[in-house]
């Protein structure tokens, strides 16, 4: 709101109380400070499932332990899939700088078919554990670790969920500003999860292997 | 018929969890179905139906979700009081070999309602509600950052009642106390739907106020009046952001715990479990990471509607404001740093219980600063006693008590004698009550002329007050001496008769409280009826300082006509001293949000969709989480939210104003 301070100084010694020329907010002006305070908020709640993991990851219960059910070349392949989606999700952004809707389009197609070999790869890596026993039940360690990497798994499964509607809104609408202003939104979410990924694949895998 | 069929239709829900033979509980739906079915009734009859759903339930405007919140919240203070009566009336008759009337069953239950409601409920909607309400006209705005929302959230909040409700007459509430501690609160030991109410209650109610802490952020950050800069920022609004930031950083947190807590009923994980390498001990960290900083997310706007009261009634301005500020961002983020106080006898060691006591006794410091800059604003005052005010020095003098034992329980070796003791029931009561019910008190009787157009009755007032202030006394000192003598809380008979006449004393001042809520609606019918002596036609009744007093009661929907500019942290003081004068030309259109229902219907099915995961009614979870989704994503389609008030209806509503100040300022 800098429209004021220009209109201050104006009158010279009478002061002005209110807004002369007023103008209607722009629209969407607070999205983005609304959805990083989001991001943050749902940043929390992974970071209460790291501590979780972080007390409790330790507790096997005499069952099966990370060495025994960890495979990093499936986990770095995943990885790479999820990396790989946030550098397309970017190019969707440089596109739709330039207006060209038909490449957004085919980026933002390109960063979903990642992130859903992101979750096929994770769902086989489950399907795997859980064949062998190694269960949400099995021990508190199993417990977290099923829960901190799933609720990762549900955020991107809602983040596509999201894309798909943003592509039909694209589709259907173009790139008004506000549809800009929600792919600007799905990205900060795609990063954001990116991010959260690393903390897990450092934290849970990568330390998991060498305890 | 079959009954696998059965099963699943209607999951774990029959005919045996209504609670037909317990002859209280089949008397309090009785007068409830009966008080429901009359106002259903009466609003059918004068065809208000629709009229509520255009203009209220759907509605976008900050100032009518502000005072739908109030309601929910004085709506729900009946049932968490009537909780508190009916407790109070065990604890004094259950003595000598008596079992007093209630049964154990439902005994716990009411002790766990009570919390969860009155935190949850009341303090919560109110606390909220008042922001609502205030900021956005305190800033000089049209409306909150996200008006849809704002909707939503309100609706989220009143799901969660709903379903914490429903548990009254369908199946039971949880029996665990108000924070639901495992191992009792996991599957093994309450089966039973109550604990399953508790967490969807608070979930589907998180969600909602998770929302508008985001929403009232913005708002503050980004909506503020030019001139406004943050240090000159009326001390509720600041206070009011403070508390927001907390909401976002802490409920999540809750949400979190909640959400392990249910994987642990539902699906089986070992997160809260005593075997399988679980730890209960996890839970109560967690919850108290969340509960800690919930305590001064109810208290901090009290703060800051004192500081608002204070400097009116004195007719000076706040003495130490900066302080004031810096305090209350000290109390922010000292409120991480002493969950651990709440469990001290987890054996976590002297060193980290060290710790904890001293950062719990840190946060004194800012708090005793604010209190001595109320004092010295009074100092040399001109003071109006007024009921605002009157409820701002009964919380002065009351709050040091609750804060000073307080301070005695954050000493970890008197703790180690004092937990779960009566002591600590009757310090927090003398802080939540002392401190936030008596300043949502102080800032509903303040700021009611602003929202209804005319005062609320002094005389009611009063007589509500003091049977309040000395109800209060009455009914918490005495558990200060049970507490003492090592009574712990959640008893329901006791052995020895020497203590009982310290509860009927506490059941006296209970039922002084009662008196205190009856003359306060009283007060509500008998300042509605006397509405015309009581109006207030100048916009600013008490002579305040701030910019929400700019503007006429009730303020017009778009709030203010030209958006204020500021100069001083007593904006509308400064804009009287210095001759302001009303604009009375140049209307333009102005830009509003358009109302929407989507805020009620995605709510209604997140209550169905919690209320099909309590009974296990599979189906009815999955169609409202499907439903639920297909509304929000076919709500982002509409790309039309706003539209104009034409120019022509700003002038005729300022006209309007014009014409009744000039009236008043004959009379």
């Amino acid at each position: 709101m800098s429209v004021a301070t220009t209109q201050i100084s104006v009158q010279g010694s009478e002061p002005i109380f209110h807004v002369i020329d007023e103008h209607d907010h722009p629209e969407g002006a607070s999205t983005m400070l609304g959805f990083w305070i989001y991001l943050m908020s749902d940043c929390l709640i992974f970071a209460m499932l790291f501590a979780t993991y972080g007390v409790l990851g330790g507790n096997y219960a005499a069952g099966p332990a990370p060495k025994d059910l960890f495979d990093l070349k499936l986990v770095a392949l995943n990885t790479t899939m999820l990396l790989l989606s946030s550098i397309t999700y970017g190019f969707a952004m440089l596109t739709m700088e330039k207006s060209k809707i038909g490449q957004t389009q085919l980026w933002l197609a390109i960063t979903g078919l990642f992130g859903l070999a992101f979750l096929g790869i994770e769902l086989t890596e489950f399907a795997h554990m859980i064949h062998e026993g190694a269960t949400p039940q099995r021990s508190a360690f199993l417990s977290s670790f099923f829960t901190l990497v799933g609720t990762h798994g549900l955020h991107v499964t809602f983040g596509l969920v999201w894309l798909v509607t943003l592509m039909v809104q694209t589709a259907r609408f173009g790139l008004t500003t506000a549809n800009r202003r929600r792919l600007m939104c799905l990205s900060m979410f795609w990063h954001f999860l990116d991010v959260v990924w690393i903390g897990v694949f450092t934290f849970v895998y990568l330390l998991g292997m060498l305890r | 018929m079959n009954p696998d069929l059965v099963k699943m239709i209607f999951g774990r829900l029959n005919l045996e969890a209504l609670p037909l033979h317990e002859p209280i509980l089949v008397g309090t739906f009785a007068v409830v179905a009966t008080g429901g079915l009359a106002l259903f009734a009466i609003v059918t009859y004068f065809r208000l139906w629709s009229y509520l759903w255009r203009e209220w339930f759907t509605t976008v405007d900050h100032k009518r979700i502000g005072i739908m919140y109030m309601i929910l919240g004085i709506v729900m203070l009946l049932r968490g009081f009537a909780d508190a009566l009916m407790m109070r009336l065990q604890q004094a008759i259950a003595f000598n070999g008596s079992d007093g009337y209630l049964p154990a069953h439902h005994y716990d239950q009411i002790f766990t309602a009570h919390g969860v409601i009155m935190i949850f409920f009341v303090a919560m909607p109110l606390v909220t509600g008042l922001m609502n309400y205030v900021v956005p006209l305190q800033i000089g705005a049209r409306d909150v950052s996200f008006p849809f929302l704002n909707n939503f959230s309100f609706w989220m909040t009143v799901g969660g009642a709903v379903l914490v409700m429903m548990s009254l007459f369908v199946g039971e509430f949880a029996r665990t106390g108000w924070l639901a501690y495992p191992p009792l609160s996991n599957i093994g030991y309450s089966p039973d739907v109550g604990v399953d109410y508790y967490i969807w209650g608070l979930q589907v109610a998180g969600v909602g106020t998770t929302l508008s802490g985001i929403n009232l952020i913005c708002t503050i950050v980004k909506l503020r009046a030019p001139g406004m800069t943050m240090m000159k920022m009326p001390v509720f609004t600041w206070t009011s952001l403070c508390t927001n930031v907390l909401i976002v950083a802490s409920f999540p947190v809750l949400t979190a715990v909640l959400a392990l807590l249910s994987l642990d009923r539902y699906v089986g994980t070992n997160f809260f479990t005593n075997d399988f390498g679980g730890n209960p001990m996890m839970y109560v960290n967690l919850i108290w990471i969340w509960g800690h900083p919930e305590v001064y997310i109810l208290v901090l706007p009290a703060f800051g509607i004192f500081s608002e009261v204070t400097a009116t009634f004195s007719g000076k301005r706040l003495f130490g404001y900066t302080s004031m500020v810096y305090a209350t961002v000290v109390i922010t983020i000292l409120s991480y740093l002493v969950w651990l106080h709440h469990f001290f006898t987890m054996g976590s060691g002297a060193s980290v219980n060290s710790f904890f006591g001293i950062t719990t006794m840190i946060i004194s410091i800012p708090t005793g600063a604010k209190m001595f800059n109320w004092l010295f604003t009074m100092y040399r005052g001109r003071i109006r006693f007024e009921l605002p005010m009157m409820w701002t020095v009964a919380f002065m003098l009351t709050f040091v008590i609750g804060g000073m034992t307080g301070v005695l329980l954050a000493v970890p070796p008197a703790d180690f004698v004092l937990h779960n003791s009566l002591f600590l029931i009757a310090h927090f009561h003398n802080v939540i009550i002392g401190g936030v019910l008596f300043g949502l008190f102080a800032g509903i009787n303040y700021w009611f002329p602003k929202a209804f157009g005319f005062r609320l009755d002094p005389f009611w007032g009063k007589l509500s007050f003091w049977f309040w202030v000395v109800g209060f006394y009455f009914a918490f000192m005495p558990l200060y001496v049970l507490g003492l003598m090592g009574v712990t809380r959640r008893l329901r008979v006791f052995d020895d008769p020497s203590l009982q006449i310290w509860f009927i004393i506490a059941g006296f001042g209970a039922f002084l409280i009662l008196l205190g809520i009856g003359a306060m609606l009283v007060q509500f019918a008998v300042s509605i009826l006397r509405r015309e002596q009581l109006k207030d036609t100048t916009g600013d009744p008490w002579n305040a300082r701030t910019l929400e007093w700019a503007t006429s009661s009730p303020p017009p929907d778009y709030n203010f006509a030209f958006t204020p500019v500021v100069y001083d942290n007593d904006a509308w003081w400064d804009m009287k001293r210095r001759g302001y004068r009303r604009p009375l030309t140049g209307f333009k259109p102005i830009h509003m949000p358009s109302n929407t229902g989507t805020g009620i219907i995605l709510a209604g099915l997140a209550t169905a969709m919690g209320f099909g995961l309590i009974w296990y009614i599979w189906w009815l979870a999955a169609v409202s989480f499907v439903a639920l989704l297909a509304v929000a994503i076919g709500h982002t389609f509409n790309y039309h939210r706003d539209f104009h008030i034409p120019a022509d209806e700003v002038v005729r509503t300022e006209d309007a104003r014009t014409r009744v100040l000039a009236a008043g300022a004959q009379t």
